[in-house]
């Protein structure tokens, strides 16, 4: 075990290299020129260029990696190129509004889903196992943003319970914390609810096919236990895997949520920086979203020999 | 009411959330602020960006400011003289000025400020062209001597718009000017509050206690500017729909820029109220390339300005009338250089006329690409509006949709079409960058020094420095009137006509600004 876990994390460096030279080579290759962005409309040519040499983007392509590659090494992400201020700075400004709204639209994800994936398989084929199946299919189909445009009208404009848009920090006002990202979570959970309760009744499903849950259930098993400890318990892996690749997709992808709600997190970093071409904040954030990927694969994995005890590395 | 277990139980758990003082924002005289854009650097010499300029007048003073007729004042100055010949400016500075440091600001403080300010702006390089010396006398008095008299000297240093010449201490003047300044000290009467900057979100002010107003009463860029509110906070919130909602709730009291499709709501909306406070609106242009064809042949250039109609292009850009108007001047209507000069090439529009300017052309079927800025609904509007009139008049078209970013990069490639080059690009300027034709950067036509488009023509060339060395408000008004006719007939872009962004606030804000810039100064909350 403790091989693969270093093996694993070793692999993560060959990932890392290659993800890197794609992300630069992407960036450098697309087209607009932050220095054009920068001069602005007044500027002649001349002045666009004196702005690259300051910038080092007047250097060959691959002078500019190996350069960003030797920072890197370092531990420098660099220094983004309109706001002057390190990534790694910028980045710490937004890791925790975005890594809150992920675990609390996971946790309570998880909370709704599970239970709910679980009764439409013990009730498969009635009412509500049909009404389960419903509500998954409108938490896919309907947008984020649509959700979230319902939630601030209904709750924030009409009722006034919640705040419109912001974010607070639970160690600033744990309050005002909540207040502030109950209906981000919520709006953004509805995908994650439908996707997790539906993995779960079909894992469970499949699981009350069985022979040891019939074995349980003629030894005389409640059939509650049978569902939680025996069904559920077997049907973990699938939901895990779900639920950690969900979490990576929230790290990186939720940034229609930010924006609707104006939580200055990951993704709203990473999409103003690609529209004004911040290539050290883009290099940055997408290196830093490859890890989270590789650390919660690697997490996943681990925590499948724990659910499983038949799957050894 | 009868308290029931459910009623006290749910009153417990919403409790936390119902609390009208409400949601973490602080008390006192707090102005928030959703600003017009996302303040990325705060270099305003280094950047155009108009957020970057907005930000400039939050910190920085000027030595002198344009007052709301759009005339020049002295700000930072008290008193100022020039040498019989004209070569010879004196400036004395008031009293009590000083920096956020507490240092007081000086006449060298002033002369770096300015010489950094002539390397980047072009208003400041055509002034500096004429400039020899600038120094300080002494420590209150700043001395400019010029190689010949220049009329639009104090013009330039009282420009309203991107790059405003603000003064910062010497210091961090002498920065590289293709460097970002890294410390905001300023003499201005806010305090940026480096620490609590986020990128992307939040930018904070404070009051300078310091900051010593002139006497006279709010004018535009001058007069008195005095900080009313303790703290301002731009909150940058990237969607309209949440900033309308945000307002709407009252989490913010003010919104620098409503779209038009929301100002309706919003003007119904409880406690809020929707006014226009730009006097001279924003210019819509598409700008043509004068070296690739088609659009390097001259007839082309008028064809398409002849059945481009500003009022379709303004009702698809902007929709609501209240916020636009048709103005064929290349100086905004309303402004001191408006002029009539050369309207019969372009106007009334005419399909018909365009038409035969075709035939004239010789125009034979060559693709015309037209730049469409996706992630700018007005300029993206325009783009499709002169791609439709273009084929109308029989061209053959092509609109190719990208970002903002990319034409930026794009526009300055001077390659034909079929080698990534383009025709036209659409862009907007407010008003106060287009008060004189110094400070047009569409009327610039040589073409090492000229805007994407590069037009070359010796006679606009010729007019502008006449335009420049001209004295007195006639001859100026006359040289600029000469001008656009010449701009007009050699076709520099088509002019898509004027529109104004309203902005948004509680209706207990008072003492908003009537100008083409957004300031905060003399802006306070008053209570119910």
């Amino acid at each position: 075990m403790l091989i693969f876990i270093l093996k694993r994390i070793l692999s993560t460096i060959p990932v890392m290299a290659v993800v890197a030279l794609v992300v630069f080579l992407l960036l450098r290759l697309s087209p607009g020129d932050p220095a054009a962005v920068i001069a602005g409309d007044y500027a002649t040519a001349e002045q666009i260029a004196k702005i690259r040499i300051q910038l080092g983007l007047d250097q060959p392509i691959y002078a500019q990696f190996v350069s960003w590659i030797l920072r890197l090494l370092h531990g420098d992400l660099g220094v983004s190129i309109f706001s002057n201020l390190p990534v790694s700075t910028l980045i710490a400004q937004r890791v925790e509004p975005t890594t809150m709204l992920a675990l609390t639209t996971i946790v309570f994800s998880i909370v709704v889903a599970v239970p709910l994936g679980v009764l439409a398989a013990a009730k498969a084929g009635t009412w509500i196992d049909r009404a389960v199946m419903v509500f998954a299919v409108v938490g896919f189909s309907v947008p984020v943003f649509v959700l979230g445009y319902f939630f601030i009208y209904g709750f924030a404009i009409g009722l006034r319970w919640f705040p419109v848009q912001g974010y607070r920090s639970p160690f600033d006002s744990p309050a005002d914390f909540l207040a502030h990202i109950a209906l981000p979570t919520v709006a953004l959970s509805a995908i994650f609810i439908a996707l997790i309760a539906r993995i779960t009744r079909a894992s469970v499903l499949e699981i009350l096919e069985e022979d040891y849950i019939r074995t349980a259930r003629a030894k005389g098993q409640v059939e509650r236990k049978v569902l939680l400890v025996h069904a559920l318990g077997n049907a973990a892996v699938p939901i895990v895997t779900v639920i950690g690749l969900g979490i990576a997709a929230l790290i990186g992808g939720v940034v229609v949520t930010e924006s609707v709600f104006n939580i200055p997190g990951l993704g709203r970093l990473v999409v103003d920086a690609i529209l004004k071409r911040d290539y050290p904040i883009i290099q940055g954030l997408i290196l830093l979203f490859s890890l989270v990927y590789i650390v919660l694969n690697l997490v996943i994995d681990i925590a499948y020999t724990l659910l499983d005890p038949r799957i050894r590395y | 009411m009868k308290l029931t277990r459910r009623s006290f139980v749910g009153g417990t758990l919403a409790a936390p959330f119902l609390a009208k003082s409400g949601f973490g924002q602080a008390r006192g005289s707090v102005l928030r602020v959703i600003p017009h854009a996302d303040l990325k650097n705060i270099d305003p010499i280094w950047t155009t960006a108009y957020i970057s300029r907005n930000h400039g007048y939050m910190v920085y003073d000027a030595l002198f400011a344009m007052d709301q007729n759009l005339k020049p004042q002295p700000q930072m100055v008290d008193k100022w003289e020039t040498s019989a010949d004209g070569k010879t400016w004196t400036f004395v500075l008031r009293d009590g000025l000083s920096f956020h440091d507490g240092k007081p600001v000086t006449a060298e403080d002033c002369a770096a400020s300015l010489k950094r300010w002539g390397k980047r702006d072009a208003m400041g390089q055509a002034m500096f062209g004429a400039v020899e010396s600038v120094s300080g006398r002494d420590a209150k008095t700043l001395e400019i001597k010029l190689t010949r008299p220049y009329g639009l000297l104090i013009d330039s240093i009282a420009k309203i718009s991107s790059n405003v010449p603000f003064i910062m201490p010497k210091a961090i003047a002498e920065t590289d000017p293709f460097k970002q300044i890294e410390s905001a000290v300023g003499s201005g009467p806010f305090v940026f509050q480096k620490a609590e900057w986020v990128p992307g979100s939040k930018v904070v002010y404070t009051k300078f206690a310091g900051y010593v107003p002139r006497k006279e009463p709010t004018s535009g860029a001058a007069g008195a500017k005095i900080a009313k509110v303790d703290r301002v906070e731009w909150l940058y919130i990237p969607d309209p729909t949440t900033c309308m909602n945000a307002l709407m709730s009252g989490e913010v009291d003010y919104y620098e820029q409503v779209p038009g499709d929301l100002a309706p709501v919003l003007a119904k909306a409880p406690g809020v109220k929707i006014e226009v406070l730009d006097p001279i609106g924003s210019q819509g242009m598409v700008r043509f390339n004068h070296l690739v064809a088609p659009t390097n042949n001259v007839l082309v250039r008028r064809a398409i300005m002849r059945a481009v109609s500003q009022k379709d292009a303004l009702a698809a850009a902007v929709g609501n009338p209240d916020y636009y108007k048709e103005c064929l001047s290349i100086y905004p209507c309303g402004s001191p250089l408006e002029a009539k000069t050369g309207e019969e090439l372009v106007y009334p529009s005419s399909l018909d006329e365009a038409k035969k300017l075709l035939k004239e052309a010789n125009y034979a079927g060559e693709k015309l690409v037209i730049l469409q800025p996706t992630d700018i609904p007005i300029t993206s509007a325009f783009a499709l509006v002169v791609g439709k009139a273009c084929r109308d008049i029989g061209m053959n078209v092509d609109v190719q949709a990208m970002d903002w970013s990319s034409i930026t990069s794009r526009r300055a490639k001077k390659e034909p079409v079929d080698q990534g080059g383009w025709n036209m690009f659409p862009t907007w300027w407010i008003g106060g960058d287009l008060l004189n034709p110094m400070s047009n950067a569409s009327l610039v036509a040589d073409p090492a020094k000229a805007w994407p488009g590069w037009p070359t023509d010796p006679k606009l060339e010729e007019l502008r420095t006449a335009f420049a060395n001209a004295s007195g408000a006639e001859a100026q008004k006359k040289a600029a009137a000469d001008i656009q006719a010449r701009a007009i007939e050699i076709g520099t872009a088509v002019n898509m006509g004027i529109f104004f962004v309203p902005v948004g606030y509680r209706d207990n804000v008072k003492g908003m600004i009537p100008s083409p810039v957004q300031f905060f100064w003399n802006m306070e909350k008053v209570s119910a």
